[in-house]
């Protein structure tokens, strides 16, 4: 029996795999890539039976176009997308998201785009037919590291599907109702006192923009300059995703998951675990401000962030 | 010894060495990074996710739905750290190539440092360095100290992209860009060898803290046919 998979008819503008994240490489500048929005991921993963941490097709704005082939498959769309789906009878359907539709041998599936957000997923029953490399199959297309020799997709490939039976198609469905707030919940970071006093009051009470430098790695701010009292570099030192760095320019640059593990700018503040989701998700040209919370909350936060995605998972069981 | 902990976020821990770059410092950091390391492969210590050691500093990241700052902290704060830092590390030779197309950097140079190309490239070319750590893209090292005549700022405006291979200083030290990437460090020359190969699973980045590293001239011909 030959193999199923997609034939991508147009890749879109950044369709990679991701999954959770590879861990345990900083040391060696790896970074921990994986899905931007790791809610979207688990829930489009449980919406099609997988185990949580199967690989995921993420895509940005414009999402691919597939044609399947080979077999019929369970598939589901997180975020907040406009998709089509388009029968082998030429018959088209409005595709809805945080559900699962039968996709059968032939069938055409368009994702045409995400509507007030940059990220999508796309899971498949049974998984993807995909090598792990270091324990994951992320892809940082800066590194060359994962599937696809770690590139994007592009017109013609193939993304090979793990056989799966779908006899017995359940349908399932999760009622999402996506948080859009653009405050962005921080601790103090690590160079706080690098700023003016004057600087620290913009950062908290000014609006940011978020400009056109916005990808996996990182998050280019635009606002009321943020003044540097002591030293615009500091010795490089390790990142983390949600660290916000301010460079000599004096706009804050938050930083995703693909970034450079090292960096040399002073640190102003981090974004909570539980709102990088939410900043992964940020298009250009939207206005976001900054709100302070110290650790203990930022943990509390993070517990209920935990716990509602839990509901959500035993939502679509 | 480690001057301070505090919380970078609230899912990673920063552990201050201090505030100077020094060889002692820096094995010290590595010492650490060994430890916690075995630790958590023997999963002595739990949630840990990633370590970050730099110059002089070393960061922990954890899994928030494992454990928390007030954990790690105090397992890191209760640790006998055992000299672990090994001495007598690989010695590693690197070839470089200095012609025009690949010395982006050495008009600024010469200028900055009122020497002329050929002393820059012996003082360069004469000092073993001495690897303080990988990171920013994989595999690249940050190595030190070069001479203190060669020693310029970063470049005004980075550069967008710097070509894979690149050999850059700044400061008291050199780097080695093991991929295109954007970058603002003095360009002198190029190497056509693999700093980091993913096939080497086990040990992807050629240079690792605490190696030695020299570097030697080659020409453009050499870099050409250059096989590995």
């Amino acid at each position: 029996m030959n193999k199923p998979y997609f034939k991508i008819l147009r890749p879109g503008i950044n369709t990679t795999i991701q999954d959770k994240g590879r861990y345990n490489l900083y040391h060696i500048g790896v970074s921990v890539s994986g899905a931007i929005d790791q809610r979207n991921y688990k829930l489009a993963n449980c919406l099609v039976g997988n185990n949580l941490d199967e690989a995921v097709i993420e895509f940005a704005y414009q999402g691919p176009h597939l044609k399947l082939k080979n077999a019929n498959i369970n598939f589901a769309i997180t975020g907040d997308i406009f998709f089509k789906i388009i029968r082998k009878n030429s018959k088209i359907e409005e595709g809805e998201c945080y559900r699962n539709y039968l996709l059968e041998e032939g069938d055409q599936l368009d994702i045409i785009s995400t509507k007030k957000s940059a990220y999508g997923y796309l899971s498949v029953s049974g998984g993807l037919e995909l090598q792990k490399l270091w324990k994951s199959y992320s892809t940082n297309t800066k590194a060359k590291i994962g599937p696809n020799n770690g590139n994007k997709y592009s017109s013609d490939d193939k993304i090979f599907i793990t056989n799966s039976d779908v006899k017995n198609f359940l349908e399932k469905r999760i009622d999402y109702k996506a948080l859009i707030d653009n405050t962005i919940r921080v601790i103090k970071g690590t160079n706080f006192n690098y700023f003016s006093k004057q600087a620290i009051k913009n950062f908290f009470n000014k609006e940011f923009l978020v400009t056109n430098l916005a990808d996996r790695m990182g998050i280019r701010l635009k606002g009321h300059k943020i003044e540097n009292i002591k030293n615009t570099n500091i010795k490089s030192e390790g990142l983390v995703k949600g660290v916000i760095q301010v460079p000599a320019d004096g706009n804050p640059i938050i930083m995703l998951s693909d970034h450079g593990t090292i960096g040399g700018y002073p640190k102003i503040a981090n974004v909570i675990s539980a709102d990088l989701d939410a900043v992964g998700q940020l298009t250009p040209g939207s206005n976001i401000n900054f709100k302070e919370v110290s650790l203990e909350e930022a943990e509390n936060i993070f517990k209920a962030y935990s716990e509602e995605t839990i509901k959500y998972l035993n939502e679509s069981n | 010894m480690i001057k301070n902990i505090l919380n970078l976020g609230d899912a990673a821990a920063y552990c201050d060495f201090g505030s100077e770059v020094n060889e002692t410092i820096n094995n010290n950091v590595i010492n650490y990074f060994n430890q916690i390391s075995e630790l958590t492969k023997n999963e002595k210590i739990e949630g840990i996710t990633n370590l970050t050691p730099s110059y002089n500093k070393l960061i922990i990241s954890y899994d928030l739905t494992v454990t928390n700052f007030k954990k790690i902290k105090s397992i890191i704060e209760n640790l006998e750290v055992k000299e672990t830092f090994k001495k007598n590390n690989k010695e590693i030779k690197i070839p470089i190539c200095c012609t025009e197309d690949f010395s982006l950097d050495f008009d600024r140079l010469t200028r900055k440092l009122k020497l002329n190309k050929d002393k820059i490239l012996e003082l360069y070319l004469d000092k073993e360095y001495f690897c303080y750590m990988t990171g920013f893209i994989a595999g690249m090292p940050f190595l030190g100290d070069t001479d203190k005549n060669i020693r310029c700022e970063r470049l005004e405006t980075p550069r967008v992209r710097v070509p894979k291979g690149s050999i850059g200083i700044t400061e008291q030290f050199a780097n080695i860009y093991t991929f295109e990437s954007p970058g603002g460090w003095n360009i002198i020359g190029n190497t056509p060898k693999r700093i980091f190969e993913i096939k080497n699973l086990n040990q992807p980045a050629l240079i690792n803290p605490g190696d030695k590293v020299k570097f030697y001239q080659i020409t453009k011909d050499e870099y050409l046919n250059w096989n590995e």
